[in-house]
């Protein structure tokens, strides 16, 4: 057994609007460990990305505990945690989130401004190398197709050289042939040691994963190994750069 | 330090990229440093220029204008006041060796506006009737002829001397000397044309007329009094000493016991000075405060825009608050973006401003004035300084209302 991650007690959220609480998450009791690839799944509205927010330290939970490598998450500031999400966790939005009138490259560093460690140009490189999106590094994000511009933002979330990867329907806005390759490179980092979370609502997105959490209303429904016959196996034919 | 150039590399690229929008941004700081810029040059120039005219006049000079005034005032006669207590009599005592044994050589002065006809031409001109010792006071020569002596002005002969514009306008080059010029009605012979002067202290010597005192005092002006007396001291070490020697004697004069209850002024060139730059000053200031309100606006506009660039990037702070970015990172980078896109104005406008210095400098020697062209290192300090600091400041609370964005509220913004 690998060591333990990520590990979340008995987390509740709540949105109050006016005189209405909306519970959100419901009791969340979950533990991931390194090297995990965890598919969440569930409908519309059953809080898979306030789950993801908060594991992800962008979010902070009504009430429970959170405990990241053993330390208790939630007692540190907001700037602390910016740092440690820096160092620590990349981010991969259904949208892209690149930013406009700006290079691949420049995209790519983006974490890198932010960073405590030094870590030059060459960072930058290697991790857009690692998506197959070296030969692009200089065009500006409008000159390139969706599932290169979901390649280039995973290769953003790799450059600090994350412990966990957060995906967050990374497939949504694309076509079935770019989603599938985009899933082929979360499969090939998380065989590479990368810890990957992976929000999704459809199951053939989720069984690229090894772990299925079912999430529904705010509470989880199941939570189960995803079976070798059934799983996807696309990523294991791309290239083994280890 | 690598997120100053990294975020300063990002601002330019921002700035660039909306390249109308921009410009509509900075042209309120353009205005204003432009502004500033040309004020302070302009001010240079011009006093370049007074200072430049006023030492030509020679510095040993000493004014005396009737009516009392403090140090640092003008007298109430600068501001068109008619005041009768000084008279030819003053200018005669002042000139007594004995009473003021420094003093070289003395010229009294009435004057006023009137239009001098030659045959079927005529021109509206200053004219100044003095004394026969005007040029030796003024340090000014007769171009052709010669000045009135003091047994024309004594006997109050009708005899005129042209300053050289005059003398061109009436003539146009045809020879003056011996014609006879009309001023109202009465006719004066021209014995002289001054040589040509320029400006001194914005007074146009060139246009003007001189006749003895005693004909313009009485046959046009009718008047009896003088509106000044200029005197000349032997040598400026002179001067203090000199100034008393005249207070005293203006004092027995009008019989005045104590110098609270004066009724002149005495004047030397540093006064003159003094007056001539807390004029300017003023006007400077003026301007200064126009400017200032300039860059207020330019301000509120930098403001205006960045709030809309906060609403704009919205999402673009909630994806870099998740790459691990602090609230601190979000306002330095929003206050960098205003700051170098009001450093920018400043640069437009500091071209902008020596451009146009530079084009009055131009155009004031063409017109023959000795204008210097003057940017203070100074100045362009104060410029860039003042425009970054406007960003900064009217970029602080776009900046701050970014940096409290809610990462999740800004990653879920359409
Ligand atoms: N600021 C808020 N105020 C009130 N309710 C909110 C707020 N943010 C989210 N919610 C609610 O929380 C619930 C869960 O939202 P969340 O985005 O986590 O769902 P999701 O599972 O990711 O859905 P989807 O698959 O559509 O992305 C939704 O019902 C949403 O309306
Ligand atoms: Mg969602």
């Amino acid at each position: 057994m690998e060591k333990i991650l990520i590990e979340v007690k008995h987390l509740h959220k709540d949105y109050k609007t006016e005189d209405v609480v909306t519970s959100v998450l419901r009791d969340i009791n979950l533990t991931i460990a390194s090297g995990e690839f965890v598919s969440i799944m569930g409908p519309s509205g059953s809080g898979k990305s306030t789950l993801m927010h908060i594991l992800g330290f962008l979010d902070r939970p009504t009430s429970g505990d959170y405990l990241f490598e053993g330390i208790n998450m939630l007692e540190f500031e907001d700037d602390t945690l910016a740092a440690i999400r820096n160092e620590r966790i990349g981010f991969v939005f259904q949208s892209f989130n690149l930013l406009p009138r700006t290079t691949v490259l420049d995209n790519v560093k983006l974490p890198l401004l932010y960073s405590r460690k030094s870590r030059d140009e060459q960072a930058a490189v290697k991790a857009l190398e690692s998506v197959g999106l070296a030969h692009r590094m200089n065009y500006f994000t409008n000159q390139i197709s969706g599932g290169e511009k979901q390649r280039a933002a995973i290769a953003r979330a790799l450059v600090n050289n994350p412990s966990v990867i957060f995906a967050d329907e990374p497939t949504g806005n694309l076509d079935s042939r770019s989603g599938k390759a985009v899933m082929d490179i979360l499969q090939t980092l998380n065989e590479q040691g990368h810890t990957i979370i992976l929000v999704t609502h459809e199951m053939d997105t989720a069984r690229h994963g090894k772990r299925l959490v079912r999430l529904k209303d705010g509470q989880i429904v199941g939570d189960s190994a995803i079976p070798d016959r059934i799983r996807a196996h696309d990523g294991v034919e791309l290239q083994k750069t280890k | 330090m690598k997120e100053f150039f990294e975020s300063f590399r990002l601002a330019v690229g921002a700035l660039l990229s909306r390249k109308g929008r921009s410009f509509l941004t900075i042209l309120g700081i353009v205005i204003g440093v432009a502004g500033v810029i040309i004020i302070v040059a302009l001010g240079a120039g011009a006093q370049s220029l007074v200072l430049s005219q006023i030492t030509n006049l020679g510095t040993n000079l000493l004014g005396i204008l009737p009516g009392k005034s403090n140090e640092t005032g003008p007298p109430a006669a600068v501001f068109g006041v008619q005041v009768t207590t000084l008279t030819a009599a003053d200018a005669a005592a002042i000139a007594d060796k004995n009473r003021a044994p420094h003093v070289m050589a003395v010229a009294a002065f009435a004057r006023g506006n009137v239009t001098a006809v030659w045959r079927d031409s005529s021109v509206d001109t200053n004219f100044s009737a003095t004394q026969a010792s005007f040029p030796r006071v003024q340090n000014v020569s007769v171009e052709q002829g010669r000045f009135f002596d003091e047994r024309e002005e004594r006997v109050g002969a009708p005899v005129i001397v042209l300053g050289s514009e005059v003398a061109d306008e009436l003539f146009g080059g045809s020879p003056a000397i011996g014609e006879v010029v009309k001023i109202k009605q009465l006719p004066f012979q021209v014995i002289g044309v001054m040589k040509k002067q320029g400006s001194i202290a914005f007074e146009n010597q060139d246009d003007q007329v001189f006749i003895p005192l005693t004909v313009g005092q009485r046959q046009i002006l009718g008047i009896n009094h003088l509106q000044f007396i200029r005197l000349k001291v032997d040598d400026a070490a002179n001067l203090q000493s000199t100034r008393g020697d005249v207070e005293q004697i203006l004092r027995e004069q009008h019989g005045i016991l104590d110098s609270d209850n004066d009724d002149f002024s005495v004047r030397d060139l540093a006064d003159a000075i003094n007056v001539l730059t807390s004029i300017t000053d003023g006007l400077r200031l003026f301007l200064v405060a126009m400017a200032g309100i300039a860059l207020v606006v330019g301000g509120i506009g930098i403001m205006n825009i960045m709030l809309v660039t906060v609403a704009e990037r919205t999402r673009e702070i909630g994806l870099r608050k998740s790459l691990g970015a602090t609230k601190g990172n979000i306002r330095n980078q929003f206050l960098f973006e205003s700051g170098t896109v009001t450093l920018a104005g400043g640069f437009v406008g500091i071209i902008f401003g020596s451009l146009v210095s530079y084009a009055v400098a131009l155009v004031a020697r063409r017109l023959g004035y000795e204008w210097a062209f003057i940017i203070s290192p100074l100045s362009i300090i104060m410029a860039v300084g003042v425009s970054i600091l406007t960003g900064i400041v009217f970029g602080l609370y776009p900046a701050f209302k970014a940096a409290k964005l809610d990462p999740i509220e800004a990653l879920r913004y359409e």
